[in-house]
């Protein structure tokens, strides 16, 4: 079935998205640490991403707003009120799970309608709101189906609808599309933020795909090692990482050498901005967007000699991976009516864009 | 690579053979007619007449022992067994080999070395709650362990009780809502499978409750058979049938298409 189904909007309640803050938050696993003293703070009916690799503990940050992980120290205040010791049950959030997590032995319908029978609302009552639920997230049809009668696609968004439909103060998403195909991840986490703005709920949704958090955040804030190392919006963190790692993680980057010299770094004899803190003159690894780099004509000034080592057609541009003389690699995004082949000569020339980077050792 | 249609008929005919062969002679035996070589129902309408109640007294005594051991067996299944290993395996997954290997313990241990252990035990459950047949159940409880064990384990493996529980909490249900209302209708199929071959387990145990002197069903049927063999023989086929319907029900919940609830 198309995942573009007509929907309507869901009722929003007044005041539904509230202000959730994490001050110092800490985590351990025995000996090893996931939750190094989180601090975060989110605005009502704000969308954040927490955004890493694995094991950057985005998902127990996830988990201990949620209850579903005790904190070892720290507080987690929904609306100003410590719930680090209130249980699960009793937080009134939504969340969806990255596996499918619909009751199979229950139709669509007497999913949605769970949260609000375990908080005794009316039948007749329970079955409007389920329904006005299921058509929010273009299901209404699908009342009657089982769990498994559904596309990967449908479940989650029964699932969306499911932890919607109490009207939860903040809403919890753990890589819900990350069991999707491609196609269907981006048509529904276009829905899941046009349903979250929509109703004003404060969303925090856990990816490792950099991608979709800048597509859907209002902020992104990048973790690695149980640690929050910046938070900002898309736009903030691609154009300013505060360091190599956010750079790196954020959009792609081509790892070239340079040097620092009088706080800018040279990079084929070509001087950039540095970004971030100041760093002592040295050797150093850049990180060149591939924006930043662009193909030019032997006799262009700062012209880089290089040849292409792969090239890639993305559909409106092409990605191309030159060698440079230094034996590193440098990617290019450049017009798709430029085709160069494997091993043709070029020569680039670098933007005078700030770059990141990291000291060599 | 499958076997074809006609090897796996030609199996399933053998075994069914080799299984149904002494079922039939027991059958027959049952409309024997002494020594004479003819048949009867003579010991099949017997069990109807006025005095067989007397008659086969401790049989029917026997009977009603193992179906209320079977009852309070199923009971311990499920108001021990079941909530330990859903505990286990919601909150403390490092101790499921564990759990796994103290309920595998029974099979490996033979009736008798059981019974050499339990009789000193028995000597005190005795003293505290009397020596009611149902307590023997206690005994049973042990020996059902790693069939049930088995059963429910498997519905465990085959749902992700983790991410239903977990889902079930974040909806404001509280524990005892999760096991109600997600976890079991989803372990349904383990718990009824459980239960059918802890009841079949009973129904056929004769050691335990020999050596302990209690009176069940096989007991009863073995001393039923040394005066009116037919009889013994018409009851333990009796027996077979309901342990074999029971199979069929574990079967049938198997393939049983899942289905909505109302609250």
């Amino acid at each position: 079935m198309t995942l573009t189904a007509p929907t309507r909007t869901m009722t929003a309640e007044p005041g539904s998205g509230a202000t959730v803050e994490l001050r110092g938050v800490i985590k351990n696993y025995g000996a090893m640490q996931a939750l190094s003293g989180i601090d975060l703070t989110m605005e009502p009916g704000e969308f954040i991403a927490l955004l890493g690799p694995s094991g950057c503990g985005k998902t127990t940050a996830l988990r201990a707003l949620s209850g579903l992980e005790t904190i070892d120290s720290g507080s987690i205040l929904i609306d100003g009120v410590d719930v680090a010791s209130t249980p699960t049950n009793k937080r009134d959030i939504g969340m969806v799970f990255q596996s499918y997590s619909l009751f199979p032995h229950m139709t669509v319908i007497e999913n949605v309608e769970f949260g609000l029978r375990m908080r005794k609302v009316a039948k007749a009552a329970r079955r409007d709101r389920a329904t006005e639920a299921l058509e929010m997230v273009g299901l209404g049809a699908h009342g009657a189906r089982f769990a498994h009668q559904l596309s990967g696609g449908q479940q989650q968004r029964v699932a969306l609808a499911r932890a919607l439909v109490t009207r939860p103060r903040v809403l919890l998403l753990d890589e819900p599309l990350s069991a999707l195909d491609a196609k269907v991840r981006v048509q529904l986490r276009e829905e899941i933020r046009r349903i979250t703005r929509d109703l004003g709920i404060t969303t925090v949704f856990v990816t490792h795909d950099q991608e979709e958090a800048l597509a859907v955040a209002d902020r992104v804030a990048v973790m690695r090692a149980g640690r929050i190392e910046q938070i900002g919006t898309p736009r903030e963190l691609y154009a300013t990482p505060v360091n190599p790692f956010v750079a790196d993680f954020v959009g792609l980057t081509s790892r070239i050498p340079g040097e620092v010299v009088d706080g800018e770094v040279v990079v084929h004899g070509v001087r950039l901005p540095l970004l971030g803190e100041p760093q002592p003159d040295g050797p150093v690894i850049a990180l060149i967007r591939p924006e930043d780099v662009a193909l030019a004509t032997a006799d262009a000034e700062g012209a880089i000699a290089a040849s292409v080592v792969a090239s890639s057609f993305l559909g409106s541009l092409r990605r191309t991976e030159f060698l440079l003389a230094d034996g590193s690699v440098i990617a290019v995004q450049h017009d798709v009516n430029d085709a160069p082949e494997v091993g043709d000569a070029a020569f680039l020339r670098l933007r005078k864009a700030p770059v990141a980077a990291s000291p060599r050792p | 690579m499958n076997p074809s249609k006609t090897t796996r008929w030609l199996i399933l005919g053998v075994v069914g053979v080799v299984f149904a062969f002494p079922i039939f002679a027991m059958i027959e035996f049952t409309f024997r007619d002494g020594l004479s070589g003819g048949h009867t129902l003579d010991h099949w309408t017997g069990l109807f007449t006025e005095d067989a109640a007397r008659t086969y007294r401790n049989l029917f005594t026997g009977i009603g022992n193992s179906l209320l051991l079977a009852v309070v067996t199923v009971g311990i299944v499920l108001v021990v067994l079941l909530p330990t290993m859903i505990l286990v395996h919601l909150q403390f997954p490092k101790l499921k080999r564990v759990l796994e290997f103290v309920c595998i313990i029974p099979i490996t241990v033979p009736a008798i070395v059981l019974v050499v252990g339990l009789a000193p035990v028995y000597s005190v459950v005795v003293q505290v709650a009397g020596g009611s047949i149902w307590t023997l159940a206690f005994a049973y409880g042990i020996t059902v362990l790693p069939y049930a064990y088995r059963a429910i384990q498997a519905n465990l493996d085959a749902v992700d009780v983790v991410t239903l529980s977990e889902a079930g909490r974040t909806l404001s249900a509280n524990w005892g809502r999760v096991l109600w209302h997600v976890l079991l209708p989803n372990l349904k199929r383990g718990v009824l499978a459980a239960s059918f071959i802890s009841v079949a387990v009973v129904l056929g145990e004769f050691t335990i409750a020999s050596l302990l002197n209690r009176v069940n069903l096989q007991t009863a049927l073995l001393q039923v058979g040394q005066s009116d063999p037919y009889v013994a023989i018409i009851f333990a086929l009796l027996a077979l049938l309901f342990a074999f319907v029971l199979l069929l029900s574990i079967g049938r919940l198997g393939r049983t298409r899942r289905t909505g609830s109302e609250s």
